[in-house]
Parts: structure tokens; sequence; C-alpha cells
């Protein structure tokens, strides 16, 4: 039993740091890739490539002061970078990061929590994450927040529904909710490596599900909730020093989070060929960062009705009819 | 449904050409200098900071005349004769206030003893604004010049003209 509960702890920490760091050069990255695509550089100065960037601005971050404006709910204002923060993180307890493998004598799986409603639980924590995004920029009263705020419950309200039926197709030929099932049953030891991974059988299905999960991470096109050029910083915006920088973290955690979870429920998760089985999710899931990054440095963002009635009569429509076709099919089998 | 149609076709038909619009963009060289590590060339007539020449056996071109002084729009320099060891006419103070100076070059041109010119460099920026009057030791060369821009001048000048007196 100590056993256990030390190797989970491991486990845990082990995890959790590498979220955290990936996120912190998930921004280098962004940076890199964006101003790329601008014709620029990006940061060159901190270390080579500007590799020390993160630390810089971590720094920077923790330096600044801790304004709280005299309008704000105190409590509100504090717990919600917390609230979008937690969840964001937690997703990351039941994606399994590795194959399961031996560590000095101990058997250990690759997974921090093997629940068996895996992917249920990932699509509940994520939408939690949301209520942070909400509370903030109702606690902060300032009207940028609030209009922020407002976006971003609307987003949530069109795009959850898509979200959650996008997947319902992989379910449904799965047959499994669990994510490391999910995982195993895309493995394949032919050469044709890939050949068993859900994207393959759910086209639609995976399409819907990337719109959508841009939508539920606020990423351009559809960071109405934050949008610069027109709210200042949105929800965001009376924020400064950690409490905005969770903000952020947390904003990038979550596109981890996504990531990780599309290339486990698409891409097969940690299987692959030759390499360990954790440098394949991290490269499946860079994948997917480096795709969010080139779509922003690609499309404007949405306007407000349009992103509601893209959700409404575009997302929905097609995820219902991806799912009737794959339940169609998995009968006739 | 139309309207589910046409989102659709933009998706996959429009939307995939701006992707690759971008990713082309991404692996072309960014136009950025690298300023403080790179610099870029200034062209041979770039009017920046200003220096005085010496003649060859290295004694001050500059008279102290005045002309640079009266030729200037901005009122920028301010000058103090004297007389050196071989009772030679010499400023005793010439100094530059780069904050009023407006890098126009006329007291270049108005110099009838090829003293003053303005040089390539731009790079004195300041937080004290006493730092920005320079004075006659800042602007000084150590060393006379083989070839001050003037002289090239003339020489080209001659060439297409065919003049054939020497100048120094």
């Amino acid at each position: 039993m100590l056993e256990m509960i030390i190797i989970s702890s491991v486990k845990v920490i082990v995890v959790v740091v590498a979220v955290l760091t990936c996120c912190a050069w998930s921004t280098w990255l962004e940076r890199k890739v964006v101003a790329y695509m601008q014709h620029r550089m990006g940061p060159t100065l901190a270390g080579p490539f500007g590799l020390l960037q993160p630390i810089a601005d971590a720094l920077k971050l923790i330096f600044k002061e801790d304004l709280v404006p005299k309008s704000v709910e105190k409590v509100t204002f504090a717990l919600a970078p917390i609230i979008s923060f937690v969840p964001a993180i937690l997703t990351f307890a039941v994606v399994p990061f590795a194959a399961d493998f031996e560590f000095f004598g101990y058997q250990v799986t690759g997974i921090i929590s093997d629940l068996n409603i895996g992917v249920l639980f990932v699509f509940a924590v994520t939408s939690l994450g949301i209520y942070g995004i909400v509370l903030a920029g109702w606690s902060s009263g300032s009207k940028y927040s609030l209009m922020g705020a407002l976006r971003a419950t609307a987003q949530m309200i069109s795009y959850e529904v898509g979200y959650g039926l996008s997947i319902i197709g992989v379910i449904l030929v799965a047959n499994t909710l669990s994510m490391k099932e999910l995982v195993e049953m895309q493995g394949s030891d032919s050469i044709w490596f890939f050949q068993n991974w859900f994207v393959f059988k759910q086209p639609l299905g995976f399409l819907l599900f990337l719109t959508c999960a841009v939508a539920e991470t606020n990423r351009c096109p559809f960071d109405m909730a934050e949008a610069e050029s027109e709210l200042v910083a949105g929800y965001h915006t009376e924020y400064s020093s950690m409490r905005f920088s969770m903000f952020f973290i947390s904003e990038y955690a979550n596109m981890l989070a996504v990531s990780a979870v599309g290339a486990t429920l698409f891409f097969g998760g940690w299987q692959g060929p030759l390499l360990p089985s954790v440098l394949w999710l991290l490269l499946k899931m860079f994948l997917f960062m480096f795709f969010y990054i080139w779509l922003r440095g690609t499309l404007p963002r949405f306007r407000y009705d349009q992103l509601m009635n893209f959700g409404w009569k575009v997302l929905f429509p097609l995820a219902l009819l991806n799912t009737m076709i794959t339940a169609a099919f998995v009968m006739i089998d | 449904m139309n309207e589910v149609l046409k989102a659709v076709g933009n998706v996959f038909l429009k939307m995939p050409l701006g992707f690759v619009v971008t990713l082309r963009h991404f692996f072309k060289k960014p136009v950025t200098l690298d300023y403080p590590y790179k610099k870029k060339p200034m062209t041979p007539r770039y009017r920046g900071k200003h220096y005085l020449e010496r003649y060859d056996d290295s004694t001050e071109r500059c008279v102290c005349c005045g002309l640079c002084a009266a030729a200037c729009p901005a009122d920028a320099i301010y000058m103090e004769p004297e007389e050196n060891e071989k009772g030679e006419r010499r400023a005793k103070i010439y100094e530059i206030n780069l904050l009023r100076c407006i890098f126009c070059g006329f007291c270049e041109e108005a110099c009838p003893e090829e003293a003053i010119f303005l040089g390539q460099d731009y790079e004195f920026s300041d937080v004290n604004r006493n730092a920005f009057i320079y004075t006659k030791e800042e602007m000084l060369v150590k060393h006379p010049r083989k070839d001050n821009p003037f002289k090239r001048l003339y020489r080209r000048v001659r060439k297409v003209h065919g003049v054939t007196d020497k100048i120094s």
C-alpha cells in the first residue's frame, strides 16, 4: 500500500513538473513560430535561440506588483486563477503518458490513474476551467473583463455540445471510456504502425474535435474571451503579477491537455515504433501545439455572432451526423 | 443546410490555402536585422555625428572663422577663437549641440578649410542632456586622414573636368 502511494506521488510530481516545463517552453515555441511566420525572429537575447526567455518571463512576473483594484470581489478574484489553473493540470491524471515500465524493480503503469471513465473525466474537468474565466471576468468589476467573461460563457455554450459529441464516435468504435484501453487498441506491430489510429476511422470526428478544442482552450481564432484588439485583455485585464501568470500558464496547460487528449484519442497516444513511448506522446502533442500556433498565425478572430452560428449550425449538426453514421456502422458490424 | 455546406466547403477548400501561405512564410528568412550585433552598412553620404579633420602635419584644419555657425539653420554651433604656438588662428572652444543639430550638412558645405564633416556614427544616445554638447576634443580626429570625403570629391571633379592643378 505504502509502495503504491509513493509510486503514485512520484508519478504525480514528475507529470506536473513535466507539464509546467512544457507550458513554459510552449510560450517560447509560440513566440518563435508566430515570429517566423511574420518574418520576425522572436526572442533571441536570452540564451541560445532565446531558449531562456521563459525563465526571464517567469522571474519578471514573480517580481511584479500584485495589484488588486478597489472594485473587485476579493475572494472570487483570488480564487478565479486557481479555478482555471487546476482543471488544466488535472486532465493529465488520466492521460496515459507511457507504456508500463519497470523502475528500480517496481512495476509502474504509465498513467497516474487508470479511471474506467477516463474520457468522461477529461471532458468534465476541462469544462470546469471555463468557470475560472467567467468568475475572473465577473469579479474584476471592469467592463472589459465582464465582456470577456460573457463571451467565454456564450462560447462555452456553443462549443461544449459539439466538443462532447465529436468524441462519441471514437467511444462507439472503441467501446470503452478508459484512456489506457483506448491507447492499447490503437497499437500495431506491423510496419504500418499507424494503421489502427482512430483518426482514420473517425476523420470527421477528428476535425470536429480539433475545431472544438481550439474553442475550448480560448485560442485564436476563437479567442474572443481575451480579444486583445477589442477588450484590452478580456477576462484577465485587471490581473497582474503571478495571478496573471496563472491564467497564462493555465491557457498553455489547457492547450497541452487538449493536445494530449487529441493525441491519445486519435493518434494512438504513446504508441509508436523505435522511440521511447513518452517521446512519442510528446512528439504528437507538440505537433498539435504547432498546429495551434500555426492556426494563430493564419486565421483572424471570429466575430461574436459568427462563432455562435458556427457552433450551433455547423459543428453541432455535423457532430450529430458523425455520431449517427458511426452508430449505424457499429450496429451493422 | 446551405450554411453548413458553405462552411464545410470553406474549411476544406479555402482554409488550407491560407495555411499553405503561412507555412511558406515560416520557412523564409526573417527580415529583422539583429541590430546591436549586426549593423546595416551606411551609405557613403550618410550624415551622422560630426568630426573635425586635421592637416597632414596634424595641425587642426579649423580656423574658427564662424562660417559653419553662420550657415547652421539650427544655431547649434558655438565657437571662440585663440592663437596656437605658431600664431595661427584656431578654435579655443568649438561646441556643437547635437540636440539642436538637424544634421543638414550645411556646416560641411560652408567650411572653407574642409575641417568639419558629418560622419557615419549614429549611436550617440545618452541619458544626460549635457552629454549631447560635443566639444572640440571629442570631435577632433586623433590622426590626420589620408583621404577625406572632399578630397575624393575633388579628385572626381578634376577627372571629369580635366583640371590639373594640385590640391593638398
